[in-house]
């Protein structure tokens, strides 16, 4: 038996079924996606409203077909983003899992290789290049031919061309070539684009299909959501993993300031509990304490007024005694037996502030230690919440904005759920609900699915908010089958929880759950609010109409029968009869 | 043989009714004038307030009073359809025009208003008569005709085309129908000295062939199972503009008995109406006392007969010693009989035996 290692790109290129390239159609389709996301994502760091175009034609401009019995079709991509500086072209495109990022920030994009998927399936399908064209927007733009070597994981770079940039361009052209059946996927594939233009209504997109046909998406809007910032990882959120790199590359000598710098909301407090909760902290012992280092203590504790307040003037020579007799093994517990009213924070505070507590240095750490701090950050229970600053939500005003565009309905209401974690991963919902318009009539809710401004397609019936949108009692909110009625659903978070590596369903996360209930609810009430006062103007035009239609005819009828010529004026009945203005009804 | 042009209303009448109907649109022209919404007032129909009088000897209904108002959403249709059925019996009488129930319901869609169906366009005639205290026959309404005469009448027409014509009730070996024409006919000559009510047609035809009408010189009504009200109405005529006698001919069951019934007393349908009844009518028979006396063929009472049998027991137009000692024995001999089961005598016995006994024994009550 033989042991072979193999790239990720090969591990990929084996098990491309998990990223979503099961079929020719469903190729298609994630390959669009997967570089029109990478475009968006682009656009959005630069915080400039993102220009796509699209452009899906056919091989040579003639229906070429394979053996499967397939089209090959060529992909070009184009962007107004950041674009990518030219030493890292090559591996942006060419190598899988390039770019490991430590810092976390809400982005289209999940793991970093959607994109190199779309381009190695291209590539497996067809055995043509890819075709790169970047700049920054300085005075140079580069052109790379690539191919991705499979085996090693590595960029070939087959050809390199560098122009001046004469119109100042910044973005990224992506074309390459492959094998899909657009034709089977072209629903799916303008649902996205439109599903993605409601949620980016400050997004210009444009596609050209393989029969030349043009559809615009066209903003509403360049106002954008503000932009995430980055942020270290929540200790909840960690794993053994990704401990493991932090510790390869951090310059911290010790764990007291390693949880300090590379976590997400943890100071020195947080810092110090956790790892006496943890067990990675340690305090000399009472008895074998120098002089020196008892008159620096009773010194810290002197001098600070916050100390003072919690353990009032403390006496050296009263101390040193009591330091002879302790039978406690370190500084914490003699303290905590000297005070017992003081906090143990408070105490661990004056400990390190007088130089008494040691932690390891991370480098140093066994593997059994690095696995026991994973299992401990999950336990402690006072590590504070992740904020939401590194999340970008669409608002409710840009969720407004892009239903009216898309669906143009007679009623939205919008909501913004408070931010919410799960698992150590920020996240927040925002639901809405639309109303009439161009919404069709159907016996089932129309839902659709956003996570970090991606359209969730696939799978809608596994997926969480489908789930919570069943489990509603509607009729509570009288809303009747049949009704022209769209629900969104959008979760931003540092971690989206899919069930696979294909973007396609949310997983049910209690908290996520919750909160996606709660957001439905909240329009639902709105919603509500509306059909309930249609229902009731409805009912009144109708009851206006009675009057209408039987008032002049009793007039008529009853002017023949007294045998008089001119009818009664019965304009003032009809008037008293109104509750609302006319404009109203 | 009396010969006497009656004082029959029939033009009075109309004008009677066109003036009613005038005063009912003027009333609704006024309160819409003044800026209101327009409204009637007229007796409930409601059950609790209908009473039978003794005095009047017929149903009529109580003080108790409902308000129709067009400000009121629900009551604004049938309101509608109450004034359109008042208009559209004003333009039947003014142009002499007659029509059925059926009729009415169609009529009403030319005018786009709608009835949900039959029982609905029937309802609000009814209320069309409770509120002007005339029966749709005096609005030319008419339902379909079943029941017919014959013998010695002679009527004058007032319909259009026949305005004068006379017509003797003899003159048709069938008898003649009583239809719009008949109904609103003047009484020209009668013959007759008293009118026989016949609830069956077979009868009827054996009446006409044995010349009842010429034996007893009477005028035979056939009034085809329950008098319709049109016949009532006639009958009540006859009663009171020719002073006929009237006598009734039924089946021996509680429904026969029934027939003769709303002929003399009315119905509590009919509450609202007069003119409907024709209080000192007789009932001749068949009799549960006829069946034991002539040993007639019967046949069982059924549970329904029973039951209905013990409804008119608390029935207060059944108040009559004649009425009670039928209905007692009804009940004890458990039997009825039809008109026909003196055939079993021969067909001729019950005109050469039974009906000359039966009317002298009426007469000389």
């Amino acid at each position: 038996m033989t042991f072979q290692e193999i790239s990720a790109a090969d591990f990929f290129y084996r098990n491309r079924d998990i990223a979503g390239f099961t079929n020719p159609s469903r190729a298609i389709f994630v390959s669009v996606r997967e570089i029109v996301e990478n475009s968006l994502d682009s656009a959005d760091q630069m915080n400039v409203p993102p220009e796509v175009y699209i452009r899906l034609s056919e091989e040579n401009g003639i229906t070429t077909t394979t053996d499967s019995g397939n089209g090959v079709y060529r992909l070009m991509v184009m962007d107004n983003g950041s674009g990518i500086a030219a030493r890292h072209i090559p591996a942006a495109f060419g190598q899988v899992l390039f770019g490991s990022n430590y810092k976390l920030k809400q982005a289209r994009g999940t793991f970093g290789l959607g994109g190199k998927m779309a381009i190695l399936y291209g590539q497996i399908t067809t055995h043509k290049p890819v075709l790169i064209r970047s700049s920054t927007g300085g005075s140079k733009v580069y052109e790379f031919k690539l191919m991705i070597d499979i085996q090693r994981n590595r960029p070939l770079i087959l050809d390199r061309k560098t122009r001046r940039n004469k119109e100042n361009w910044r973005g990224t052209i992506v074309e390459f070539s492959l094998e899909g059946d657009y034709y089977r996927a072209m629903s799916k594939i303008l649902e996205y684009l439109k599903q993605t233009a409601l949620v980016t209504p400050y997004a210009d997109i444009k596609f050209v299909d393989p029969k030349g046909r043009l559809y615009m998406f066209n903003r509403a809007t360049t106002k954008m959501p503000p932009p995430p910032t980055e942020t270290l990882a929540h200790p909840y959120g960690v794993d053994v993993e990704t401990l493991q790199r932090l510790i390869r590359v951090t310059n911290c000598r010790n764990l007291l300031h390693f949880m300090r710098e590379h976590f997400h909301r943890v100071g020195q407090g947080t810092s110090l509990s956790f790892l006496d909760f943890a067990g990675f902290i340690r305090t000399p012992d009472p008895k074998r304490l120098n002089p020196e280092a008892v008159t620096q203590l009773v010194e810290t504790a002197n001098k600070s007024k916050k100390f003072r307040k919690f353990f009032g003037k403390v006496n050296e020579e009263e101390i040193k005694p009591l330091l002879k007799k302790t039978k406690t093994p370190n500084m914490i517990e003699f303290l905590k037996s000297v005070y017992p009213n003081v906090e143990r924070t408070i105490i661990l505070r004056l400990l390190a502030s007088a130089g008494f507590v040691r932690s390891k240095n991370p480098k140093k750490l066994k593997p059994s230690e690095i696995v026991r701090l994973v299992r401990m950050m999950k336990q402690f229970t006072d590590f504070l919440p992740p904020d939401a600053s590194c999340l970008s939500p669409l608002g409710e005003d840009l969720l407004k904005t892009g239903i009216l565009k898309e669906l143009k309905p007679e009623f939205i209401a919008v909501c913004q759920r408070k931010p919410s974690t799960y698992a150590g991963h920020p996240f927040i919902v925002e639901t809405a609900i639309a109303y009439g318009g161009d919404i069709p009539k159907k016996d089932d809710i129309v839902v659709y699915r956003f996570a970090n401004k991606i359209p969730l397609l696939y799978d809608e019936a596994s997926d969480v908010s489908v789930r919570v949108i069943r489990s509603i009692n509607w009729r509570r909110y009288k809303v009747a089958p049949g009704m022209p009625l769209a629900i969104m659903v959008h979760l931003c978070s540092t971690k989206v929880p899919y069930k696979t590596v294909g973007k396609e369903f949310i997983a049910d996360r209690p908290e996520v759950k919750i909160e996606i209930l709660n957001g439905i609810r909240e329009v639902a009430r709105r919603l509500q609010t509306f059909l309930a006062k249609r229902e009731h103007v409805a009912k009144e035009k109708k009851r206006l109409t009675v009057f209408a239609k039987y008032l002049p005819k009793i007039a008529r009828f009853a002017t023949d029968l007294a045998g008089k010529t001119e009818t009664p004026n019965i304009e003032l009945l009809l008037k008293s009869v109104r509750k609302y203005d006319e404009q109203e009804v | 043989m009396t010969s006497k042009k009656s004082e029959n209303s029939t033009k009075q009448k109309k004008d009677a009714i066109l003036n009613d109907l005038r005063g009912f649109g003027g009333e609704l022209y006024e309160q819409m004038e003044k800026g209101k919404f327009p409204w009637v007032e007229m007796p409930s129909r409601s059950t609790e307030n209908i009473y039978y009088s003794p005095d009047v000897r017929q149903y009529i209904l109580g003080e108790k009073s409902v308000k129709r108002t067009a400000r009121n959403i629900r009551h604004i249709k049938p309101f509608t359809q109450m004034v359109w059925a008042g208009f559209f019996a004003s333009e039947l009488v003014k142009n002499r025009k007659t029509s059925t129930l059926r009729d009415v319901y169609y009529s009403a869609q030319a005018y786009e208003m709608t009835f949900k169906d039959q029982p609905e366009s029937n309802n609000i005639l009814t209320d069309l008569e409770t509120a002007t205290g005339f029966a749709r026959e005096d609005f030319n309404v008419f339902p379909e005709e079943r029941s017919a005469l014959f013998g010695d009448l002679t009527i004058e027409y007032t319909v259009p085309g026949y305005e004068g014509k006379q017509l003797n009730m003899t003159s048709h070996p069938d008898g003649v129908m009583i239809g719009p024409s008949v109904v609103s006919s003047e009484f020209a000559k009668a013959g007759c000295d008293k009118v026989i009510a016949i609830e069956k047609g077979g009868l009827f035809t054996r009446f006409i062939e044995e010349r009842v009408h010429e034996k007893f010189n009477a005028l035979l009504v056939l009034t085809a199972g329950q008098a319709p009200r049109a016949t009532r109405h006639f009958l009540n005529r006859l009663n009171k503009e020719l002073e006929l006698p009237v006598y009734i001919f039924t089946d021996g069951d509680p429904w026969g008995m029934h027939i003769a019934m709303v002929i003399i007393s009315g119905s509590a349908n009919a509450a609202h109406l007069r003119d409907l009844t024709t209080p000192d009518a007789k009932w001749g028979g068949v009799y549960a006392t006829d069946i034991i006396d002539y040993k007639l063929p019967t046949d069982p009472l059924t549970d329904v007969d029973i039951k209905r049998l013990h409804e008119l027991e608390k029935d207060p137009r059944y108040t009559g010693d004649l009425w009670k000692r039928e209905i007692k024995t009804f009940l004890k001999i458990k039997k009825k009989a039809e008109q026909e089961a003196f055939s079993r005598y021969g067909l001729t016995y019950i005109v050469d035996e039974y009906l000359p006994a039966k009317l002298e024994e009426m007469a000389a009550d």
